[in-house]
C-alpha cells in the first residue's frame, strides 16, 4: 500500500485524502499527522484545502488555529514566547499535571502545571484526554486500533466531551474542546519531555531567544517563509543594511525568489520603491516579498526606508505575485498617510 | 614485576599438594587487588572466593553506586571500611526531561549522616540526578576535614547558598564542579566566601549558573590558586574579564568561557587573543555562549591541540564553523548546535579526521515550523571523513534508513548510537518506511554497540533485530516505537548484557512486562511510561520477584487499572521507606 491506512485515534479511517496528497512526509501514528503536516498543507498553496480548514469544525486547544487562518498570530508568536506552549492540535501531548516542569515553566520560570483557561476544564481532565489521545507508535495494527477505541471510551466517560463525535472529522486535532477565549498562541503542541533536552539547554536556548528579541542593538530574527516552500528560514535583519542586500541575501536562500530584478534597475534616491517600479515588480515578478508589521497588517516590502522596515517587521513572507496584489494600493496608501 | 611474583607463588603454591589459596598472603592480595580500578572488575574479583572478598573490600577506596535504592547505607559502610571517593546516582533518566515526579526521592541526606559516622575521611562524593538541599551541603563542608572533590551533575533541590557553605568551609577543597543542575541561583557572592588563605582548587565549574557572579571574588580566586587546571565560567563572565582571568591561568587545560559577544575594540581583541593563545595546555573548550562570528578568530592560535570542542550554545552558522575547523585537526569530541546544518557538518568531515565523539543539539527544538537543522546529509558527511567516529548524539528532523546504512558502514566501531529524529514517529523520508531496517544495520554492523536510543517510526522489526544482533547493548532508551508486546519481548529475550531499559509511549503491556521476570534481576533498571501496562500487571511482576522494587507513578486523573508510569528496579536493600505518596511501591 502506498501510504498507510491512517486511524486517528478513535480508529477510524480519516476519509480526507485532499490533505495527505499535499504532504511529502507522512506520519504513521494515527493521529499524529499534525505538527509538519500542518505546517506543510498551509505552506503548499492549496486553495481548496485551505477553504475546507476555514469551515472544517476544529478541535484544539485555546488559540490554536491553523496557519493560513489567522496569518498574523504567527507574528504574535515572536512576542510571546512566554507564552508558546502552543496547541496546534498535536495529539502528541502529554500533558502531565505532576511533572516538575513543563516547556512553558521553562521559559517564564513559573512553576506549576500547564495551565489552560478551559471552559470548566480541569487541566486534570486535559491531561487525561491528551494521555489517552496520545498515539502509539505504528498504528497499523490492530491492537493500537483497540486500544485507541478504548481510550475513546474511557475518555468518554471521565471528561464527558460533548464534541467528541467531531472529532473524527479533523484527524488533525486530537485534543480535547477548544476554548476559543484562551490566549495561548498558535504554535505546536509539545509533548512532555521531547526531544529530551535537558532543562538547562532549554532554558539557556529560550533565554538566547528572549536576549535577541529585547537588545535594540541585538539581532532581530524573523521568520521568512516562502509559498510552496516546505519550510521556514529566520534571518537576523540587524545583518543588512539596506534593501538590495537583504533582497539578495534572500535570493540565495530562496533562489526562486525574484524581487533583485526590480533593485538591480537602481534604486531611486530615496531608499524605496516608487509606485511605477511596484507596478512593474508585480507584473513582471513570480513572486513578491511581504511582511507583516506592528500592526498585524501585511504589507509589501520596499515601501518604507530600511530602518522604518526593520523596526516594524515581524515577519516575512514570499507569497506569490498574483496574491499580491490586493496589497499594493493598501501599501502605496499606507505610505502615503505616513509621509 | 608484580604478576611475575604472583605467578611464583601461584607454582609455588600448586606444587605444594596441601597448599591452599588462603596460604598467599592478604597484604600482597590487598596490594595487587589496589590496583584495580575499575568496579566491574572488583565486583569479579571479589566473587573469586571468600578471601578475595575481603581482601577487595579492604582495599576498596571508591565506591561506585548506580542506583541509590539498590542498596542501604548499612550494607555499603559494613562491607567497605575504607572509602574515600563515592558515586552515587539517583532518579531515572528521564527525570531529566520532567517526566519523574516531584519529591520522588534520592535524597543524600541520609548517606550523608552514615557517612560523616563511617567514613570521616570522605574526600570525594560525585553525584548525578541526586537531591541535595543546602542544609545537606553545609553538613557535608562541616562533617568531613579532608574533603576534596565535590561533583553535582544533573542535581536539584539546593542554592548558591549551599555553594557559599563549601566554600567556607572546605579548605582543602580541589574541585567543585556544578553541572546542569535545578539550582536555585540567589546570586554570586558565593564566591567571595572562600578564604584569602584557599589556593587548592584546581577544578571550578559553575556554568550551570544564571546570575551575576562577584567577578573581583572571581579573580583574586583564580590568582591565588596556582594549580587550576579546569576553569568553567557562566555566561555572566564577559570578554574582557575572561582575559583578565586568562593572563593569570595560562596553565589551563580546559576553558569554559562566559558570553563570547561583548563589543570590544581592537585592543581589547588583541589581548584576548594574546591571553588565549597563552594557554597551551588547552584541550577542552566550552562556553562561547552567544558567540559572534567576528570574534571567532580570536580562538585559532589557542586552539591548535584542542581535542574536545564544545560549541553547543553557541549558534554558529555553517560558514563560521567551517573557518574555525581546519585549524582543529586533532578534534577527538565535538559539540554543537543544528544551526551549523550540513554544511557545517561536511566540513567536520573535510578536517576532522580523528573525530571519535560528534553531538549535535537542536537549537529549535521546539518549533516545527522552522525545518532547517542539520539532516540525514551532514551526518553521512561527517561519518565519510571520520572513520574513528564512535559516539553519536544527532538530533534531526528527517532520517533515511539508506544513510545510516551508511553511516554505519563507514563508521562500524559505534559504541553510543543515541539518533533522535525530533517528530515522534516519523519515517524514512524518502521512501515513507519504518526506520526499522537503519537500526537494524546498526547492530549488524556495530558489534561493539553498548548504548542504543532509538526514534523515528519503529516497528517491532526494529526490536527483533536489536535483540538478535545486540549483543553488547547495556542501555536501549525507546520512545514512540513499537507495535506490540513482541518487540520488547524480543529485546528482553535477546541482548544478554541489558542494564537499563527505558521506555516511554510505546504499545508493550503487560506480557512484554513479563516476559522479563528473569531478566530484570540482572539489570540495573526498567522504565516504563505512557505504555500498556496495567496495575494488575505490575502486581503480577512484585509478587513473582520479591527481589525487585517495582514502583509505580499514576498521574492525576488516570484510570485506576491503568499504570502510567513504571520503575523496577533490582535492590537488595528491600522496597524504601522514603516514597512520597505519588509513588506506590507493590
Amino acid at each position: 500500500m502506498s501510504t498507510p491506512l491512517e486511524h486517528d485515534y478513535i480508529g477510524l479511517a480519516e476519509t480526507s485524502s485532499m490533505e495527505r496528497s499535499s504532504e511529502k512526509i507522512s506520519f504513521s501514528s494515527s493521529a499524529s499527522s499534525v505538527p509538519s503536516i500542518e505546517g506543510k498543507t498551509s505552506k503548499t498553496a492549496n486553495d481548496t484545502c485551505l477553504n475546507l480548514k476555514e469551515t472544517e469544525l476544529r478541535l484544539g486547544l485555546p488559540g490554536s488555529q491553523s496557519p493560513e487562518r489567522k496569518p498574523s498570530l504567527f507574528g504574535k508568536d515572536l512576542e510571546n514566547n512566554d507564552k508558546s506552549n502552543g496547541f496546534a492540535g498535536s495529539p502528541l501531548k502529554n500533558l502531565v499535571s505532576g511533572a516538575k516542569r513543563g516547556f512553558s515553566d521553562a521559559i517564564d520560570g513559573s512553576n506549576g502545571k500547564w495551565v489552560f483557561d478551559m471552559n470548566g476544564k480541569s487541566d486534570v481532565e486535559l491531561a487525561k484526554c491528551a494521555v489517552l489521545a496520545s498515539p502509539r507508535g505504528g498504528l497499523d495494527s490492530k491492537t493500537n486500533c483497540q486500544q485507541a477505541r478504548k481510550s475513546v471510551s474511557v475518555m468518554k466517560e471521565v471528561v464527558g466531551v460533548p464534541q467528541s463525535p467531531k472529532l473524527v472529522q479533523d484527524k488533525n486535532n486530537l485534543v480535547p474542546p477548544v476554548n476559543e477565549h484562551a490566549s495561548a498562541p498558535a504554535s505546536k503542541a509539545q509533548v512532555v519531555g521531547w526531544p529530551p533536552i535537558r532543562s538547562f539547554r532549554k532554558n539557556s536556548m529560550t533565554s538566547n531567544l528572549a536576549k535577541n528579541s529585547d537588545e535594540s542593538t541585538g539581532c532581530i530574527y524573523v521568520k521568512v517563509s516562502m509559498d510552496g516552500a516546505p519550510y521556514l528560514r529566520k534571518v537576523d535583519l540587524k545583518t543588512y543594511n539596506n534593501y538590495m542586500e537583504f533582497s539578495s541575501a534572500l535570493e540565495k536562500m530562496f533562489s526562486c525568489f525574484t524581487i533583485g530584478q526590480c533593485n538591480s534597475n537602481g534604486l531611486p534616491a530615496r531608499d524605496g520603491l516608487s509606485e511605477s517600479r511596484l507596478m512593474d515588480l508585480l507584473h513582471g515578478s513570480e513572486y513578491v516579498l511581504t511582511y507583516e508589521d506592528k500592526d498585524g497588517d501585511w504589507m509589501l516590502v520596499g515601501d518604507v526606508p530600511w530602518e522604518m522596515f526593520t523596526d516594524s517587521c515581524r515577519r516575512l513572507r514570499i507569497m506569490k505575485g498574483s496574491e499580491a496584489i490586493g496589497l499594493a494600493p493598501r501599501a502605496m496608501e499606507k505610505c502615503k498617510n505616513q509621509n | 614485576m608484580e604478576s611475575f611474583e604472583l605467578k611464583r607463588s601461584k607454582d609455588s603454591v600448586n606444587s605444594d599438594q596441601s597448599a591452599h589459596w588462603s596460604s598467599f598472603p592478604d597484604e600482597v592480595l590487598e596490594r595487587v587487588l589496589s590496583r584495580l580500578k575499575s568496579h566491574r572488575d572488583r565486583s569479579s574479583a571479589s566473587l573469586v572466593c571468600k578471601d578475595w572478598y575481603h581482601a577487595e573490600r579492604w582495599s576498596r577506596t571508591n565506591v561506585f553506586i548506580g542506583n541509590c535504592y539498590s542498596v542501604s547505607q548499612e550494607i555499603v559502610v559494613r562491607r567497605f571500611s575504607r572509602i574515600r571517593s563515592v558515586t552515587l546516582k539517583g532518579k531515572p533518566r528521564f527525570s531529566d526531561f520532567n517526566l519523574v515526579p516531584e519529591n520522588w526521592g534520592a535524597n543524600i541526606h541520609a548517606w550523608l549522616v552514615v557517612f560523616a559516622a563511617k567514613y570521616p575521611f570522605l574526600e570525594e562524593l560525585r553525584l548525578k540526578r541526586m537531591a541535595i538541599n543546602d542544609q545537606s551541603l553545609e553538613f557535608l563542608a562541616v562533617s568531613f576535614p579532608n574533603f576534596k572533590a565535590l561533583s553535582l551533575l544533573s542535581c536539584d533541590g539546593f542554592s548558591t547558598n549551599g555553594l557559599a557553605a563549601i566554600a567556607t568551609h572546605c579548605k582543602n577543597l580541589t574541585e567543585l564542579d556544578i553541572q546542569e543542575n535545578d539550582i536555585d541561583d540567589i546570586g554570586g557572592s558565593w564566591l567571595s566566601c572562600f578564604p584569602e588563605s584557599f589556593t587548592s582548587l584546581e577544578v571550578l565549574n559553575f556554568a550551570n549558573l544564571t546570575s551575576d557572579i562577584n567577578f573581583d571574588a572571581l579573580e583574586k580566586l583564580v590568582g591565588r590558586c596556582k594549580s587550576m587546571r579546569v576553569l568553567k565560567l557562566n555566561r555572566s563572565v564577559s570578554l574582557e574579564q575572561l582575559q583578565r582571568l586568562l593572563v593569570n591561568a595560562p596553565r589551563l587545560a580546559e576553558l569554559g568561557t562566559g558570553s563570547f559577544s561583548q563589543e570590544l575594540i581592537v585592543r581589547e581583541y588583541e589581548e584576548l587573543e594574546s591571553a588565549l593563545s597563552n594557554c597551551k595546555n588547552m584541550h577542552t573548550l566550552s562556553g562561547l555562549w552567544d558567540a559572534k562570528g567576528i570574534y571567532l578568530p580570536a580562538l585559532y592560535p589557542a586552539c591548535t591541540h584542542l581535542t574536545f570542542l564544545n560549541l553547543s550554545y553557541a549558534a554558529l552558522q555553517s560558514l563560521e564553523l567551517a573557518k574555525l575547523l581546519p585549524h582543529r585537526r586533532r578534534l577527538k569530541h565535538l559539540w554543537v548546535l543544528d544551526t551549523v546544518e550540513d554544511k557545517g557538518l561536511e566540513a567536520v568531515g573535510l578536517n576532522c579526521p580523528l573525530l571519535e565523539e560528534l553531538r549535535v543539539f537542536p537549537a529549535d527544538p521546539f518549533d516545527d515550523e522552522i525545518v532547517h537543522g542539520v539532516t540525514d546529509a551532514g551526518f553521512v558527511a561527517v561519518s565519510f571523513g571520520c572513520p574513528r567516529l564512535h559516539y553519536v548524539l544527532y538530533f534531526c528532523r528527517q532520517m533515511t534508513n539508506a544513510a545510516v546504512a551508511t553511516i554505519v558502514q563507514n563508521c562500524p566501531d559505534f559504541t553510543h548510537f543515541r539518533l533522535c529524529i525530533m517528530n515522534p514517529g516519523q519515517p524514512d523520508h524518502l521512501t515513507n518506511e519504518p526506520m526499522d531496517e537503519a537500526f537494524g544495520a546498526v547492530v549488524k554492523t556495530c558489534t561493539k554497540l553498548q548504548r542504543l536510543s532509538v526514534s523515528g517510526r519503529l516497528t517491532d522489526r526494529t526490536f527483533e533485530y536489536i535483540g538478535r544482533y545486540a549483543k553488547n547493548l547495556e542501555t536501549l532508551s525507546v520512545a514512540f516505537a513499537g507495535s506490540s508486546d513482541w518487540g520488547m519481548q524480543c529485546v528482553l529475550g535477546g541482548c544478554p548484557k541489558l542494564r537499563k531499559l527505558e521506555i516511554r509511549d510505546c504499545p508493550f503491556g503487560n506480557a512484554a512486562l513479563l516476559s522479563g521476570l528473569e531478566k530484570y534481576e540482572s539489570m540495573r533498571s526498567l522504565w516504563m511510561s505512557a505504555c500498556n501496562v496495567t496495575m494488575n500487571g505490575c502486581r503480577l511482576l512484585a509478587r513473582e520477584m520479591p527481589r525487585l522494587n517495582i514502583e509505580v507513578m499514576k498521574e492525576d486523573g488516570s484510570d485506576d487499572s491503568q499504570a502510567d508510569k513504571v520503575y523496577v528496579y533490582r535492590s537488595i536493600a528491600g522496597p524504601r521507606r522514603d516514597a512520597p505518596r505519588s509513588v506506590l511501591t507493590l
